[in-house]
């Protein structure tokens, strides 16, 4: 058995990087799925439903290349987003959502999900005070920004899901 | 994933190592934390209801602490496989631990959708080489003696 850390705070530049990967990941499934999706239900598709996953895909792609950013200021790759989009066909390939329900539901998980990443994510580093080499208020601005759309998007999807 | 889960996890797979309750010590050795933190954190779990704690003896997890305690070793199993497989972490185990305290459990959920987990995890958590022993990755290389 080994030693295992019960702090929650970010504790190295390293650590940061590897987490800053981990929200990319998050973003490149939800564009990956959203765009699977998309695909999927493109015969019938609602302009609402159409509309949302477009907006989607779009923003986290835009988070995506903010905290590319980020972390090629830590001198860190980022993993490629062909190798997440198989990854995700793989895992799909053989399933498809079955209505809109399902299709807005995974989108309301996606927006959560993120939301609690990068919640947590900004708590962890708000409680370390490790010297970054990356500039901490840019980092935690530009976190908080993100953080904040994801809540905004949560918002969208309940909506458009209570409109229904 | 927080830091009653990571206790819960822990007597778990210590309860399973001494086949019997947990050690205080051993918990606490495991954890790196001191045998009074230790003792603090199990009267909360014993509180909640999640574990029982016989003095002399040691830690016993409730059935409800079971389940907590499988949920997290899950959550640890994610992340290893994630970091192992799709960031091709070398040492995804240190890394793991650094990282578990920081991935809620929903966040593993979703990092869950594009890793072939084994229908039997967490049964598959091997605590000597501390990862899932279905892992691909050969988890501790053992070097060929010549």
């Amino acid at each position: 058995m080994v030693v295992v850390s019960v702090s929650q705070r970010v504790a190295s530049d390293d650590q940061l990087a590897r987490l800053l990967q981990i929200g990319i990941v998050l973003e490149e499934v939800v564009e990956a799925r959203t765009h699977r999706h998309y695909q999927q239900l493109d015969a019938e598709l609602d302009e609402e439903v159409e509309q949302l996953l477009a907006d989607a895909a779009e923003e986290s792609a835009a988070h995506r290349e903010r905290l590319e950013t980020l972390i090629e200021d830590l001198g860190v790759d980022s993993v490629p987003f062909g190798e997440i989009e198989s990854l995700v066909d793989a895992r799909y390939g053989r399933t498809r959502p079955e209505d809109f329900d399902d299709v807005l539901y995974d989108q309301l998980c996606n927006e959560e999900t993120a939301y609690k990443f990068y919640d947590d994510l900004i708590g962890a580093i708000e409680d370390s005070d490790v010297e970054f080499s990356i500039d901490r208020e840019e980092l935690v601005a530009t976190l908080t920004a993100i953080r904040d759309e994801e809540a905004e998007g949560v918002r969208e999807v309940t909506e458009v899901m209570e409109r229904r | 994933m927080n830091t009653a889960d990571q206790y819960l996890k822990t007597i778990y797979v210590v309860q399973d190592q001494e086949d019997g309750p947990a050690s205080t010590g051993s918990i606490a050795d495991a954890l790196g934390v001191s045998p009074a933190s230790a003792n603090e954190m199990i009267g909360k779990l014993e509180e909640r209801g999640l574990a029982e704690h016989e003095k002399y003896k040691g830690v016993t997890l409730t059935d409800d602490g079971i389940v907590r305690a499988r949920d997290a070793l899950q959550t640890y199993c994610i992340i290893e496989r994630f970091l192992a497989n799709v960031l091709a972490v070398e040492d995804f185990q240190a890394e793991a631990r650094e990282l578990e305290a920081v991935i809620d459990d929903t966040v593993a959920e979703r990092l869950d959708t594009i890793i072939d987990r084994e229908p039997e995890c967490p049964d598959c958590f091997d605590p000597e080489t501390d990862a899932c022993s279905c892992l691909e990755i050969a988890a501790a290389p053992v070097e060929p003696e010549q």
